[in-house]
């Protein structure tokens, strides 16, 4: 049995925001397959008493004093914008996407 | 001396050179520069038979750098050991008025508006930056085929991997371009590249190095390290690049350890009561014939230096491999999100129908991904989906957890565990482009280390069939000396057994002389 399906694929596409042509689909679909089938054994060994581990060396309560410093310049932090007017990132549409 | 007899000095020589004033670090930095344009390009086209280790050449940057640190030397000023020297680095640091990409279209023309942590402690330690070398797209592959900029090559056959995803920065120290580089290593980027092309190469400690302008790829496991031909190259790069950082929450506040002095330390050769651990389950099956032979004479030297060599196993390690594939995959869906072609980078506008920032997102992710990223991606966005979390993710997370018991029980029992880096030398070029699986398999050795936050070297240990075969080290977290001094042993015995260093063996490239 396969450990996902195409139709999978498509749905997964679509939440991470990639368009897909059917070729793209149909062989990421295969590819996929074949690694969760090879990854899948992780669920066998990780039984119920052991703990997670999120991160390898815990810290905690990291801060560092809250001193206002220079940061970058709103020109320097547009500089690298595909589009950008008075001063602001300009970005496509957002809402009314209906209409 | 002639300009190919300066690319082929070591950092530490040129060092020595640089302070007794026979040469100045605009010589030495024009020699390196010189060097890229013989052999670096072009990668495309009927000529495509270049190196091609560089996707950015600062040459105007770097003399103008280079000739203050000369007046600043003529001047009495106190510079750092490596002051003057060239170091290439990896297209995964930010660099401040210089092209950053990590290989991928998504980042095409990208001038970061500031410095990484890393390129910032280059810069105050008076290094020369020559320019930023090719790599996976976001750090995600095995072999720098996944460069949306084209392959690099392997010095000691054009036809092969330099291996990945630091390609760029390995195969600049092999063919004589670079005597430094920065790497980075979230599966193996820095060590697999290392054994393949026949370099050194360190994964410090998760944190130990800070992550600050590194573009991530999976923010638990990624760590920046240093590249060089020698073990001591090495430590003297580690040195100027370890350290804690207040930008980055996730670095160590511990202070570094010397592992310059270790280095030095081992390259007397001397391992008297040193116990060294030999991981039973990285070794033997899928592991070539060549690479295994070259690993026990490895461990024959460990012995005749007066180590002790013990076997032992981690019983989990076997499931390392299969965990990281969804640990990582599950960062890199969250932390690749937002190349979203609104802020910065690409931007592409679908034609025709009702153009919003869904539908630009999702044709500009489409366009600036490459395949091997779009897998992970959607690989990871599956792992993290309701009601596959807790069997995928979450069950990755706990083999996580035993693997980190398994080095633990090891380390109490010994100082260091070593293994071969990889389970093969560096194979052909677009041999595993279409087996994703076979090439992950290639990582199944340096994987461990960084589920565990464990510093990790690979050196040379010798050739098969002509090719590098590399040998891994392993530390306890925050004992990175260990890897230098072990390391700095093994190297200084097995180049005296070879008559010089590995690399005196890397076919002339192109017609231009090593």
């Amino acid at each position: 049995m396969s450990a996902i399906s195409r139709s999978e694929v498509e749905h997964l596409a679509r939440l991470a925001r990639i368009d897909m042509s059917d070729e793209e689909l149909d062989r990421m679909a295969g590819q996929l397959d074949a690694v969760l089938d090879a990854v899948a054994a992780v669920a066998k060994v990780a039984t119920d008493d052991v703990p997670a581990t999120s991160h390898p060396v815990p810290l905690t309560n990291v801060t560092r004093p809250d001193v206002v410093r220079p940061g970058l310049t709103a020109a320097e932090a547009l500089a690298g914008a595909p589009a950008a007017e008075d001063g602001r990132f300009r970005v496509p549409m957002i809402l009314g996407e209906e209409a | 001396m002639s300009v190919n007899e300066l690319v082929q000095w070591d950092a530490t020589r040129l060092a020595d050179a640089l302070r007794s004033g026979v040469v100045s670090s605009e010589e030495v930095t024009r020699a390196h520069l010189d060097r890229i344009d013989a052999v670096d390009g072009p990668t495309s086209g009927p000529n495509a038979s270049g190196v091609h280790a560089f996707l950015h050449v600062d040459h105007e940057g770097a003399l103008a750098r280079a000739r203050q640190i000369d007046a600043d030397r003529a001047a009495g000023a106190d510079l750092g050991p490596l002051a003057g020297i060239p170091v290439g680095v990896k297209d995964v640091l930010t660099t401040k008025g210089l092209p950053t990409t990590a290989g991928s279209r998504m980042l095409e023309g990208w001038v970061p508006p500031y410095d990484a942590t890393v390129v910032r402690e280059l810069h105050a330690a008076g290094l020369v930056v020559l320019g930023k070398t090719n790599m996976d797209e976001f750090a995600m592959g095995s072999t720098t085929e996944h460069s949306a900029y084209g392959v690099t090559r392997n010095p000691w056959d054009p036809t092969r991997i330099p291996g990945g995803s630091g390609g760029g920065s390995a195969a600049a120290l092999a063919a004589f371009e670079a005597p430094l580089t920065i790497g980075s290593d979230t599966g193996g980027s820095i060590r697999q590249p290392a054994a393949v092309t026949g370099t050194v190469g360190v994964k410090p400690t998760y944190g130990a190095v800070s992550r600050y302008g590194l573009i991530a790829l999976a923010s638990s496991l990624d760590q920046a390290g240093p590249c060089a031909r020698t073990v001591m190259d090495t430590a003297l790069l580690h040195a100027v690049i370890a350290g804690h950082d207040p930008y980055d929450s996730t670095s160590l506040p511990d202070a570094v350890p010397d592992v310059v002095g270790a280095a030095r330390q081992g390259a007397t050769g001397d391992l008297a009561g040193v116990r060294i651990g030999v991981v039973r389950e990285l070794s033997g099956e899928g592991y070539e014939p060549g690479v295994v032979a070259r690993f026990e004479e490895s461990l024959a030297e460990f012995r005749a230096a007066g180590a002790e060599v013990v076997e032992l196993s981690l019983p989990n390690i076997v499931h390392a491999l299969a965990a990281y594939y969804l640990i990582l995959p599950s960062e890199a869906s969250s932390n690749l999100a937002k190349f979203d072609g609104m802020r910065y980078g690409l931007r592409v506008v679908p034609e025709g129908g009702n153009v919003t920032a869904e539908t630009v997102m999702r044709a500009t992710r489409a366009a600036g991904f490459g395949d091997e990223a779009k897998r992970r991606i959607i690989l990871g966005t599956y792992a993290l989906s309701a009601g596959y979390y807790d069997a995928y993710y979450g069950s990755a997370q706990k083999v996580r957890t035993l693997v980190q018991r398994d080095f633990a029980a090891a380390f109490a029992d010994v100082d260091v565990l070593v293994s071969p880096t990889a389970p093969t030398v560096a194979y052909e070029l677009g041999e595993k482009l279409d087996d994703p699986l076979a090439m992950y398999a290639g990582d199944v050795a340096t994987i461990p280390a960084n589920l565990a936050g464990l510093p990790g070297m690979s050196l040379p240990a010798g050739l098969s069939d002509g090719l590098p075969v590399g040998l891994q080290i392993l530390a306890p977290q925050r004992a990175d000396d260990r890897l230098y001094r072990v390391g700095a042993a093994l190297e200084a015995r097995l180049v005296d057994k070879w008559g010089g260093p590995l690399l005196a063996k890397v076919p002339a490239w192109q017609g231009v002389s090593a």
